[in-house]
């Protein structure tokens, strides 16, 4: 079985929600629609206070090429447009609407038929995947369509379909993946087409053995289409290691992924797309698990975007009195939640209870020069060094030791035996270092 | 014998040979230097802070003699020190007002409540690279310190008490590493004031009234009422915060007894006369404003000099 060659963890596994089937959420009275649910410039709000708005309407435009358009998820009227706290207590323009009724926009298309034919060409498709909004939902929220268009010097061959899901906790992939497979593989295949490749891997970790199994029956009336089952390990789920994972091949330091043919999709992704492309419905749902050992019950839910986190919370029996830390996303790489009135957003994956016993940080001791950290790195870094550095300001000694390479998956701060903070620091010094080279005269 | 005397021949003529050899290429490879820089950094006080916008003393001063020292100042030693470089390099510099840092945040531990609790590695940098702060104010002092890590002057300590940092305004030089240095720019660079005194809106709170105020008891609220009670138009309303431009700033205090929340600070002023305070309520935080402690004994003598206000 295939896995990526260099570091990582294997975090318990903790896939406690995973056979909650996926339940719709009740619509809220109002919803929060952040402009900034995408990687890359904001949107602009194109509606105005007091506006009627319906169910898949544009309600922001992108604002440059890596942006995205949001549309409204509620039909209702425009409350307010405004700066709201996000997760992070971060202030972001959001568009406030308060909901009436459900009327969705004519154009989508609502029914249950699975729709096999693809009908639009290249152009076509990567058209209709930016105007509805569609973001690759595992976790980095990047525009897709920005992902479809590689630059002309790259050359791609091959989609890979991120089913890995090796955030412990996490399973929102797991039931898209159970529930609805063929839209996954029919997405694959639009991928395909506007990549103009003819080979699709669906990477899927061996913890999902019924998800291998669904896939793999369902593989063969899908030409091209092949599924990969993967080692268990942490970040498998992380787009360069997948792609090593999967066809062998390291992504360039400071160079795309795509150069190495490979374009990486997360299955929500490649449902997104299947439902933007077949069925002509924007980017407005999400998929989201909510778990935790502490979690009074364990639920997959498909949210609208914008409802507020403590609904959702409540809806699914309140918040534990022994819950310690919330989170949202996977405990390795997801962010707690200081805002629980936050609304989600397009890349919400989960809200995660942790308990003070699974949170405590202990008590930081000296480096004993285990080489853990080093064995741990995906990346090839040396932690322990980066963070010696770091804390000494050592910026040029920082980019010769590649700090910018960091893809911040907590791999190093999780093994290490002296309980040292590696990744804060090591977060802290990448970003000091990558505005410093951003800062140079480009040659 | 003889072995002596050639091994000291030798070593004498071998010494000779290389220091000829030296002194032709000392000659040869001479770095021209303005004798100048020397001279101007010799009157530098030093601090190597970088407070000028050069790498250090010696950078100043090279720049002071190639591009004049008109668009220089160095903070750290102030009008005297560019008087004498200067009076060094025979051209003349316009004085400048002396500044300090002051903090603009009034949020202390009583008055920010904290909603969550920060576990990672304490510095401001690393919380605000995370999330809005352990309070429910986005904007304001996260407390960790790292002002006080980036003064070399040892002006600014973290009080534990209120969690905010305090500026000892005597040390402090205005150099600008805590402005740089606080990732909510809540360190500005002000005069000092005649006498010392000053007065500034201590706050960064860019929210509506009602947030702001839930957040935080000290906050500015924006409710303009400062601004309209300046008759000098040095106070101005924007994004929900108000911001007293120094300037034209004339320390007639009214803005700071009109302000509801307290968030307006003044620091070195003589006591309020008791008539007016009684006819004009003075918001209790104003009172216990002054973070800063004050520069000199002033307060006796300004009794003297202030005519009491009378209503």
């Amino acid at each position: 079985m295939r896995t990526f060659r260099m570091g990582g963890v294997h975090p318990a596994d903790k896939k406690i929600s995973q056979n909650a089937q996926i339940e719709k959420l009740p619509i809220p009275k109002m919803v929060y629609i952040s402009m900034g649910q995408h990687l890359g410039a904001p949107a602009a709000p194109c509606v105005q206070v007091g506006d009627k708005v319906k169910v898949g309407q544009l309600i922001g435009t992108p604002t440059g090429f890596v942006s995205a358009p949001v549309h409204s998820s509620v039909s209702g009227t425009v409350k307010s447009i405004g700066m709201v706290n996000d997760l992070a207590k971060r202030p972001v323009n959001t568009i406030t609407i308060e909901v009436e009724g459900d009327e969705w926009v004519d154009t989508i298309d609502r029914t249950d038929t699975i729709v096999r034919d693809i009908t639009l060409d290249q152009k076509q498709i990567v058209e209709r995947i930016k105007e509805c909004g569609v973001v690759g939902l595992g976790g980095a929220t990047f525009p897709t369509n920005v992902k479809l268009s590689p630059p002309p010097t790259a050359k791609p061959t091959c989609v890979i379909i991120n089913g890995a899901e090796c955030e412990p906790y996490l399973t929102s992939d797991y039931r898209v993946m159970m529930e609805m497979p063929e839209q996954v593989l029919i997405g694959g295949t639009i991928l395909m087409k506007a990549l103009g490749v003819n080979k699709c891997y669906v990477g899927i970790e061996e913890n999902k053995p019924e998800a291998i199994k669904k896939l793999s029956a369902l593989a063969p009336k899908y030409p091209g289409v092949e599924i990969v089952p993967l080692k268990k390990k942490y970040p498998q789920g992380g787009e360069k290691q997948l792609i090593d994972a999967v066809i062998g091949k390291k992504v360039p330091s400071m160079g795309l992924p795509v150069d190495t043919g490979a374009v990486v999709q997360n299955v929500g992704t490649a449902f997104a797309v299947y439902e933007a492309v077949q069925k002509n419905k924007p980017l407005f749902e999400g998929i989201m698990t909510v778990t935790g050992d502490c979690a009074k019950t364990q639920r997959n839910f498909v949210h609208r975007v914008g409802t507020p986190l403590s609904f959702i919370m409540e809806y699914s029996g309140g918040i534990p009195e022994n819950a310690a830390k919330i989170i949202s996303g996977g405990p390795m790489m997801g962010k707690a939640v200081s805002n629980i009135d936050a609304p989600t957003l397009k890349g919400t994956s989960s809200i995660l209870y942790l308990t003070s016993a699974q949170t405590e940080r202990k008590p930081e001791s000296n480096c004993i020069r285990c080489g853990k950290c080093v064995a741990a790195c995906p990346m090839g870094l040396e932690p322990y060094l980066l963070n010696k550095l770091g804390r000494a300001s050592r910026m040029d000694e920082l980019e010769e030791h590649h700090v910018y390479d960091c893809i911040e998956c907590g791999c190093c701060s999780f093994t290490c035996p002296a309980y040292i903070p590696l990744l804060d620091t090591i977060r802290l010094s990448k970003a000091a270092v990558m505005k410093i080279m951003k800062s140079r005269p480009k040659k | 014998m003889n072995t002596i005397i050639f091994t000291i021949a030798t070593l004498a003529i071998l010494g000779l040979l290389l220091a000829i050899v030296l002194y032709i290429v000392a000659q040869k490879f001479k770095v021209e230097e303005d004798p100048r820089i020397d001279t101007v950094e010799s009157l530098m006080p030093g601090a190597n802070c970088g407070g000028c916008g050069k790498a250090g003393c010696r950078a100043f001063a090279e720049a002071a003699v190639k591009e004049g020292v008109g668009s220089l100042f160095c903070p750290v030693g102030g009008n005297a020190v560019m008087q004498k470089v200067a009076e060094a390099l025979g051209q003349t510099v316009e004085e400048k007002a002396p500044q300090v840092a002051v903090l603009r945040c009034s949020g202390s531990c009583d008055k920010r409540k904290k909603t969550s609790v920060y576990e990672g590695i304490s510095t401001c940098a690393s919380v605000a690279a995370l999330y809005g702060g352990e309070t429910d104010c986005a904007f304001g002092c996260l407390g960790k310190g790292d002002c006080e890590a980036a003064c070399q002057f040892g002006a600014i300590k973290v009080n534990p008490e209120t969690g905010l940092p305090e500026v000892d305004e005597e040390k402090c030089t205005a150099c600008g590493a805590c402005v740089k240095a606080c990732p909510k720019q809540l360190l500005e660079l002000r005069n000092k004031g005649p006498k010392g005194r000053r007065i500034w809106v201590a706050c960064r709170n860019k929210d509506k009234g009602a947030p702001a105020r839930k957040a935080c008891l000290a906050a500015c609220i924006g409710c303009g009422k400062c601004a309209k009670e300046c008759a000098f138009g040095a106070i101005t309303v924007e994004n929900n915060l108000a911001y007293i431009d120094f300037t034209k700033c004339r320390m007639c205090r009214k803005c700071v007894a009109a302000c509801p929340t307290g968030a307006i600070h003044e620091v070195n002023f003589p006591p309020r006369p008791a008539a007016a305070s009684a006819t004009k309520p003075v918001a209790p935080a104003a009172q216990a404003a002054p973070v800063q402690k004050p520069a000199s004994p002033v307060a006796e003598e300004v009794k003297k000099e202030i005519p009491v206000q009378k209503q």
